[in-house]
């Protein structure tokens, strides 16, 4: 577990290196973050996050249904109200730096019957760099092409979108945060009801961003692949649990302490988290920190 | 009784025909946006609240002008909407129960109101109760310029913000990640619904404006997998069904042009929704007897091949029986089909009655295919 060394901001110092000042601020670091809190309707779903992220790393973070993961990427695209705290992207403020950032939502977050194809989908990873009214030409097509081809769906580009497999649809919204052409990449359960050659697919494509020098973090919900994978480890339950490289977190006093105890050993993980959505949270969930009062935030 | 050349070329029908085309346009575009981000129900409470707007518009302005009366339906739609919000928000109601609980009320309220003018015989109220079920003769070519107005922003903000509007419907979220303005594009969107369902009221009415929005999109949404496509279909859909309702309440003065204007659109619906390729119920229906033919087939070429082997012999032939045994009234036809495919031949009995079956050498091998095919899937 990394400790903070940082003098923590002071809640009140609204005139400190608050979101509003631009100035460099942990520059060395991918991902910065102080003191965040999110709420939703008086429960706190994220309490006093710090968290840092180094550039260059394949990072997982995990956690029990309402925990507060998806709060936690949107928070820091700037989707979420943010209570209290500040987050910082290569040393500024991170919604100064959205461009920077590739996005993955869940998959499940949108109607996929929607009237368009695989490639259109892509080419929206490119609306942010044209701006506004501008509409995607040429260049914008081949871009979108390739990174179609660069995750094995060149051949499904112009399908209907409802007419993907899920594994292929998020493949699809791969493609369209690699036309971002990011340096952090946050994608939520990007391997959540995929096939199995979609997820080696998937895996594949992270590990070629981090040697890219790319800073990938992913909410990743298999306990059991997860030290595999990732080489850095981020235990949230509403609270950061543990944070750093994997081998450094990745003990079972760590994830008893996210889990609240429930886990038996890494055997029976499997199948305890099968129903891991971001759904409701079960009633039998224990919870070690933030009192378990965390709803996760409807999407 | 005029002719329909009559019609067409008296003025005020010009007008009213022009509207009705400008209108369905309008409709069909928005209703798009509106079909996709699943406002629907949202349409709806704004045009039934939209009727205490028009009264409370009414008795302010003291005259049955458009523009105070679209004021009047705007604010009190917004009213309703921001109670829907609330409802949902605040209480256990679910958000159709919300809908449902609003538009009630505002609807209630409008038509206490309604009968509370028409009871006051105060001087230039005759007509209000077009805005019940709509009016297109009482169009006035002022109605026509706020009309096409309203259809000329509308149109055009789609047109300019084209890909923003794309991707706030699709996928909110991500939209948000890029930092865009989300929820005030989806502000406009919402207000340019709000907007063409107050402007269409005196030609259709509260009560069937929203299916005016609804109608052309959903038909349009079964012919097409691309957004533009859907678009200018559903702009098609509505002007067409808007001229057709029109024309036919103005050859036959005294029907109503919304249930007409209302009804052509429904009716391009229904046959859209029966009828499309690919999502099309006929079509699926189609699609899936044709689906279930060919996994019986396979099925019952697997099943002979298995059969002959446990006799030890590829070619051994099979009595129907044992296939009607598994498959009953459905086995003959399949393996009719079979046969005519050159797969299987029916063989006379060597003994004992009943036809006989065997694969052919090309049935063997579809059937081995098939087999191999099931294991490798049962692998994965």
């Amino acid at each position: 577990m990394t400790v903070h060394s940082e003098p923590v901001q002071a809640p009140w110092d609204r005139a400190g290196a608050g979101s509003s000042v631009d100035v460099e601020h942990e520059p060395s670091l991918a991902l910065h973050i102080e003191d965040l809190t999110v709420s939703y309707e008086y429960r706190p779903v994220l309490w006093d996050i710090d968290l840092d992220i180094p550039p260059g790393v394949l990072g997982a973070v995990v956690g029990p249904n309402g925990a507060g993961k998806s709060t936690l990427i949107k928070a820091i695209l700037g989707m979420v109200p943010v209570a209290a705290g500040h987050i910082y992207v290569f040393g500024r403020p991170h919604h100064r730096q959205l461009s920077r950032i590739g996005y993955v939502p869940q998959r499940t977050s949108v109607d996929w019957d929607f009237p368009t194809t695989a490639l259109d989908v892509v080419m929206m990873g490119l609306y942010g760099k044209l701006g506004w009214i501008r509409r995607p030409g040429k260049a914008e097509r081949q871009k979108a092409l390739e990174a179609l081809e660069h995750v094995g769906m060149a051949p499904y580009a112009h399908r209907q979108i409802s007419q993907l497999s899920g594994g292929q649809q998020q493949r699809v919204f791969l493609a369209r945060a690699l036309v971002q052409d990011a340096d952090l990449y946050l994608m939520d359960e990007p391997m959540a009801g995929v096939d199995a050659t979609t997820e080696r697919h998937i895996i594949g494509l992270l590990k070629e961003l981090r040697s890219r020098g790319k800073t990938v973090l992913v909410v990743h919900h298999d306990l059991q692949t997860v030290s595999q994978y990732f080489d850095w480890l981020v235990l949230l339950n509403v609270r950061i649990i543990a944070q750093g490289p994997m081998h450094e977190v990745y003990t079972l006093d760590n994830l008893r302490h996210t889990y609240g105890g429930q886990i038996r050993l890494l055997q029976g993980l499997a199948g305890a988290l099968a129903t891991d959505g971001d759904g409701e949270a079960k009633p039998g969930d224990g919870r070690s920190a933030g009192d378990g009062g965390a709803a996760a935030l409807g999407r | 009784m005029e002719t329909v050349w009559d019609v067409l070329t008296d003025f005020t029908v010009r007008n009213a025909l022009l509207g009705a085309l400008l209108l369905g346009t309008l409709s069909g575009v928005l209703g798009t946006f509106a079909v996709l981000r699943e406002q629907s129900l949202l349409g709806d409470a704004l045009s039934h609240a939209a009727l205490p707007g028009i009264c409370i518009g009414f008795l302010v302005a003291g005259s049955r002008q458009l523009w105070p009366l679209a004021l009047g339906a705007l604010v009190v739609g917004a009213a309703a909407a921001w109670c829907v919000l609330l409802l949902t928000r605040h209480s256990r109601l679910k958000s159709d129960a919300s809908v449902g609980v609003v538009l009630s009320t505002f609807f209630a309220g409008g038509t206490v109101l309604l009968t509370y003018i028409q009871n006051q015989q105060l001087p230039g109220q005759a007509g209000l109760d077009s805005f019940l079920f709509g009016q297109a003769a009482a169009m006035l070519p002022s109605d026509l310029w706020a009309m096409g107005a309203v259809a000329a922003v509308g149109i055009g903000l789609v047109l300019v913000f084209w890909k923003e509007f794309k991707l706030v419907t699709f996928d909110p979220g991500f939209a948000r990640s890029l930092g865009w303005p989300v929820r005030l594009l989806e502000g406009v969107l919402t207000s340019m619904i709000a907007l063409a369902v107050v402007i269409g009221l005196q030609m259709v009415g509260v009560v069937l404006m929203v299916a005016l929005i609804i109608a052309p999109a959903a038909a349009a949404r079964q012919w097409t997998q691309r957004l533009e496509t859907m678009v200018l279909l559903a702009a098609l859909f509505g002007a067409a069904s808007g001229a057709a309702g029109t024309l036919v309440s103005l050859v036959r003065p005294g029907l109503a042009t919304g249930p007409l204007i209302v009804l052509c659109a429904t009716g391009i619906a229904a046959l859209s929704l029966l009828l499309a390729p690919r999502r099309g119920v006929v079509w699926r229906a189609v699609q899936r007897r044709r689906t279930r033919a060919e996994v019986e087939s396979g099925r019952v070429l697997v099943d002979l091949l298995q059969l002959a082997r446990a006799h030890g012999d590829e070619n051994y032939a099979s009595a129907q029986g044992m296939i009607n045994a598994v498959y009953g009234a459905d086995a003959q036809a399949t393996l009719v089909r079979l046969e005519k495919e050159g797969l299987v031949r029916p063989v006379a009995p060597e003994h004992g009655t009943g036809r006989h079956w065997h694969l052919t050498p090309a049935g063997q091998e579809a059937a081995r295919r098939l087999l191999e095919g099931r294991r490798d899937g049962r692998e994965e």
